[in-house]
């Protein structure tokens, strides 16, 4: 009980604590910041894309359209579902809301 | 002018963790389990609706919706509007029925904002959940939650909302009851109805096509809309805004999101719409207004997050 991990967003340098088995994005919003946008809290809109620079956590589930297996590889995750197991220092680049991949998932035509 | 078009019938969303969802929509919005099928979706309704199911959830590695579909008065109803839909020039696919479990052949096709919609004029009829339609109670024991209705709405974000309007309004006759336009003369939102309520589907521009931004479920009063809010902090459930009113409509509500990101409204009240109805127009500069009455300012997530 009591462990505190301490996440570190390197572009604000905005640091906050996180209690083991949060999540970075619960933890931040606890504490009012503002370093990475919240969005859904549920790792569906990819609002809150993060790349971990160092440390060790493990992950939620992701939407595969905002992470996909090779993004996951380099630590670009949704800070919304992730759970940090050491201090870590994540990047949140400020972005322009994805209208970038537009072909790239037109999921409703194979499904039923 | 209408062409037999009668409601939105079902919504299947995609969700990443079955299970999750299955609380979230049962436990929290209180819609009743109906059915599961061999592929692993679950069958849900709200208590009022009189069909067997209106929500089906399928596990994905991506939420979001995969079509909405609409129930109309006959068979002969979906013949002679799958025929304008293809003159449209609509790439329509015939569902066996049966795909969905005791629903009738369903006709989809994509709209020109990328969404899958489908019509259909056959599906079990099980009655109101726990009253039926003899001597009826005046609801039943045994709800969870919100105790949800029924299944309302969807909010859909895409590009061609005039071909959009153009399929809507000339094939399967729904009629514009609101619309937002921008000051260049653009219509940027349009609410459309089959019926007489405020909206049955409506469009936001968008230029990515064919995205989620919420499905929406009818509550009765505006007390139910905030024992909602009060569920959702007990549950710590993620929410977006209010409780608040909409300008659009008019209707109180709450926007929350489940536990894979698709975002949910419960609402009470709004307006309502006839066929002599001038349509309802909204200034893009009053959009704060327009979607949030009381804020009178969009929050970004309102635009930008979606599934
Ligand atoms: S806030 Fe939506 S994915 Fe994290
Ligand atoms: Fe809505």
């Amino acid at each position: 009980m009591g462990e505190f991990l301490q996440v570190t967003e390197q572009c604000s340098g905005q640091s906050f604590r996180c209690k083991a088995g949060q999540s970075v994005l619960k933890a931040m919003e606890q504490q009012g910041l503002k370093c990475v946008p919240v969005g859904c809290r549920g790792g569906g809109c990819g609002f809150c894309k993060v790349t971990v620079l160092s440390g060790d956590y493990s992950c939620g589930k992701m939407s595969r359209v905002h992470v996909p297996p090779e993004a996951l590889a380099q630590g670009q995750v949704l800070a919304c579902r992730i759970y940090p197991l050491t201090d870590l220092i994540i990047e949140c680049r400020p972005q322009q809301p994805a209208a970038g991949h537009m072909n790239e998932h037109t999921t409703t035509k194979a499904m039923r | 002018m209408k062409k037999g078009v009668m409601r939105p019938g079902h919504v299947q969303i995609r969700v990443l963790d079955m299970d999750e969802a299955v609380k979230h929509y049962k436990d929290l919005l209180g819609l009743v389990e109906m059915d599961r099928d061999d592929q692993g979706r679950v069958y849900l309704k709200g208590w009022t609706e009189v069909d067997k199911f209106s929500v089906v959830l399928r596990q994905a590695d991506e939420p979001g919706m995969d079509f909405m579909g609409f129930k109309c008065l006959s068979e002969e109803v979906v013949d002679q509007l799958r025929g304008e839909l293809v003159e449209f020039g609509c790439e329509v696919e015939d569902i066996p029925e049966g795909e969905l479990k005791d629903c009738g052949r369903r006709v989809r096709f994509i709209a020109p904002t990328g969404h899958a919609f489908e019509i259909f004029a056959t599906k079990k009829q099980t009655g109101k959940w726990g009253v039926g339609n003899h001597n009826p109670e005046a609801w039943p024991m045994g709800l969870e939650g919100m105790k949800a209705t029924r299944f309302d709405h969807c909010l859909l974000y895409g590009p061609n909302l005039d071909e959009t309007l153009d399929l809507f309004r000339d094939v399967l006759g729904f009629e514009l009851a609101e619309q937002v336009i921008a000051p260049d003369g653009k219509r940027v939102a349009q609410f459309l109805t089959a019926s007489m309520k405020a909206h049955d589907v409506a469009f936001i521009h968008h230029e990515e096509p064919a995205k989620f931004h919420h499905a929406s479920f009818f509550l009765e009063t505006w007390q139910d809309v905030l024992k909602a809010a009060d569920l959702l902090s007990m549950t710590d459930t993620s929410i977006d805004i209010g409780p608040t009113r909409h300008g659009l409509t008019h209707g109180q509500t709450i926007y929350f999101f489940d536990p894979s990101g698709n975002r949910n409204e419960v609402f009470a009240g709004g307006d309502y719409h006839y066929p002599d109805h001038e349509p309802v127009t909204w200034d893009a500069e009053e959009l704060g207004k327009a979607i949030f009455y009381h804020d009178r300012a969009l929050n970004e997530r309102f635009l930008s997050v979606l599934t």
